[in-house]
């Protein structure tokens, strides 16, 4: 983790006609830094997303991500960026080296290149067996920890992972997240949405949402402190809903 | 542009990976040309037919019994008057009535000629051509008994062929271009919308989205191995028509492929529309067969003359695309004429193309918004 910013936003402010998805958001994200996303649905987590991910323009507010304004240079952006969302984004009637190859492609790779990724990747996730097998056979855990790895296989200075673990036992949840933290200590910064709240401890720092604003935002150390709470799931719960 | 050549091999592998595609591709149009075909058979067995003999005399009875002796016709009914060809005919008892007119016998030996009418209905045109034809076959081969008798030399019987309900037998052989018409937006429109919506329902649309692709790369992509195979389709279809049945196109090969390309992009384009409205291929799918399909089939003057409509229908009809590409190829593979005749019908499916791709392009923005 560095002082250098990879996301930064300020005053983001996101409008769908007199309804405000996102009022008036300002926060930053470290170089190398996990940056935990919460919030109950509905909260303004997957707008921001998508803004920051150069899929929807902000109404007005500057947002810079990986040195670029999404506003303004949203393609620029995509190149820099990788992306996982909650449904599964690789292709079940394809193969895992089928998948691999079209992602590296539509990223520029050059084939030398993703040939070398591919069989680093498919090596690192004892992986080879399934090499030439339909997605759709793999169990869905080994799925999801190859659509992360897809997803970081052009070295993107930012991953954006929205929900990535949903519906996976606990054991592959961890093996999951040593993967992200391997992907961390490489420079790749990780921004994280998730409804675990054991997986917020895990992260860096954690901002939560509420009703389009950001009402915290620390580690989770501190934000424990500052809530009198023995888990993030308990600050969470004071703060997303307070009368509860 | 390598980004862009991955993608559309991805794009086929969905294709020949899916049994299920494959076979609304290749296996509905290759089925549909083969039914239609040989429903519409060639053979004729015991057609049920009428007779209406004013004349009764020697040569009218050798004649029918001539007629009903062939295997090809049964005698259901012997008629007295001629009223009751128009009742016999829309019973549907009797595909064809045979009439000897009163001074048939008479005519045949004064005048060395006689007529007989073979009425036949024409709401089945196929069968209606066959009775006719294998009837004045029969004829004629009486005609050449009657000359082999010493004597008779001068006596000839003329069948006069007359069809009712349909005069022009409109509808003979119009399945080909019907079939290729309602296959191609059946595959363009159907296909494209649910192969885009299956990437929004799976998510894996956002994934293209955030990536470097282009919208318009992305949507090419996916297009692209569509045009071509319903390309191949329409060459398939056309090479059945010509060796199963032989129909050949009468007008320029060149324009008929010209055309159906303009129309496989229209479909191409409605089919995309069809993807920024729907979120499900469920959705997709129910657009495309209720909104499409059936009206195609019931209004676009497939298998229903739109004249014989009612006018409400025809406006309906007016603003279905494969309407127009149906006069467009029925111009040129049957009746063989060329550019001059359909420019209209031409600039009409260009309109429509350019109205679908802009209307797409307006909702995938406000979608992106």
């Amino acid at each position: 983790m560095t002082n250098l910013l990879a996301i930064s936003v300020h005053n983001l402010v996101k409008k769908f006609g007199s309804f405000t998805a996102n009022d008036n958001l300002s926060f930053d994200v470290f170089e190398g830094e996990i940056f935990g996303f919460l919030g109950a649905n509905g909260a303004g987590k997957t707008t921001v997303i998508r803004i920051l991910s150069g899929l929807s323009e902000p109404t007005s507010g500057e947002v810079m991500v990986a040195g670029f304004n999404a506003g303004k240079h949203p393609e620029k952006i995509k190149r820099n960026i990788g992306y996982m969302c909650q449904k599964f984004s690789l292709y079940d009637d394809l193969t895992a080296k089928e998948n691999i190859m079209l992602y590296g492609g539509i990223y520029g790779m050059s084939r030398s290149l993703i040939k070398e990724r591919t069989h680093e990747l498919l090596k690192k996730l004892r992986f080879e067996d399934y090499e030439n097998r339909l997605i759709s056979d793999l169990p869905l855990g080994l799925k999801q920890k190859l659509a992360f790895s897809v997803a970081i296989l052009h070295e993107p200075k930012i991953v954006f992972l929205d929900e990535p673990t949903g519906g996976v036992d606990p054991i592959t949840r961890r093996q999951f997240w040593e993967m992200i933290y391997e992907a961390a200590s490489r420079g790749i910064t990780v921004f994280v949405t998730t409804h675990y709240m054991d997986e917020a401890e895990y992260c860096d720092r954690i901002s939560i949402m509420s009703e389009g604003k950001i009402v915290a935002l620390d580690t989770p150390a501190e934000l424990k402190k500052q809530y009198d709470a023995e888990s993030v799931e308990e600050v969470f719960v004071k703060i997303a809903r307070p009368n509860y | 542009m390598k980004r862009f050549l991955g993608f559309v091999k991805k794009e086929f592998l969905h294709i020949f990976r899916d049994f299920r595609t494959l076979i609304i591709l290749f296996g509905i149009p290759t089925a549909q040309i083969l039914i239609f075909g040989f429903v519409i058979s060639t053979d004729l067995k015991d057609a049920r037919i009428a007779f209406l003999d004013l004349s009764k005399d020697e040569i009218t009875q050798k004649i029918s019994d001539k007629i009903c002796s062939s295997g090809f016709f049964i005698r259901i009914d012997n008629l007295q008057n001629y009223t009751d060809i128009d009742n016999i005919l829309k019973k549907g008892t009797a595909k064809a009535v045979f009439v000897f007119g009163e001074n048939f016998g008479r005519d045949l030996i004064s005048e060395g000629k006689a007529s007989m009418s073979i009425i036949a209905d024409g709401s089945e045109p196929n069968t209606a051509t066959l009775i006719t034809n294998y009837a004045t076959a029969i004829v004629t081969d009486f005609n050449r008994e009657l000359a082999g008798i010493p004597g008779n030399l001068a006596m000839m019987v003329q069948p006069e062929v007359r069809m009712f309900y349909n005069p022009e037998l409109k509808g003979h052989f119009m399945f080909v271009p019907g079939v290729i018409t309602l296959i191609l937006i059946l595959i363009c429109a159907l296909m494209t919308s649910v192969t885009i919506t299956r990437e929004k329902e799976f998510g894996t649309m956002e994934v293209l989205l955030v990536s470097p692709l282009k919208p318009v790369q992305i949507i090419l992509g996916k297009v692209m191995p569509y045009f071509l195979l319903s390309f191949i389709n329409v060459i398939l279809i056309l090479l059945l028509s010509w060796f199963v049945f032989g129909l050949p196109v009468k007008g320029s090969l060149a324009l008929l492929l010209a055309e159906s390309m303009l129309y496989i992009f229209m479909s191409l384009s409605l089919g995309i529309l069809i993807s920024t409205v729907s979120s499900t291929m469920l959705q997709a799918i129910f657009i495309s067969m209720i909104g499409m399909l059936l009206p195609t089939i019931l209004l676009s003057g497939f298998i229903f003359p739109i004249e014989n409509m009612p006018k409400v229908y025809d406006y309906v009809s007016s603003v279905l695309p494969p309407r127009y590409f149906i006069v467009i190829i029925k111009n040129i593979m049957i009746k063989g004429t060329g550019f001059m005749y359909v420019w209209k019908e031409t600039l009409i499916l260009v309109a429509f193309t350019v109205i679908f791709i802009g209307l797409s392009i307006r909702n995938f923005r406000i979608r992106l918004r």
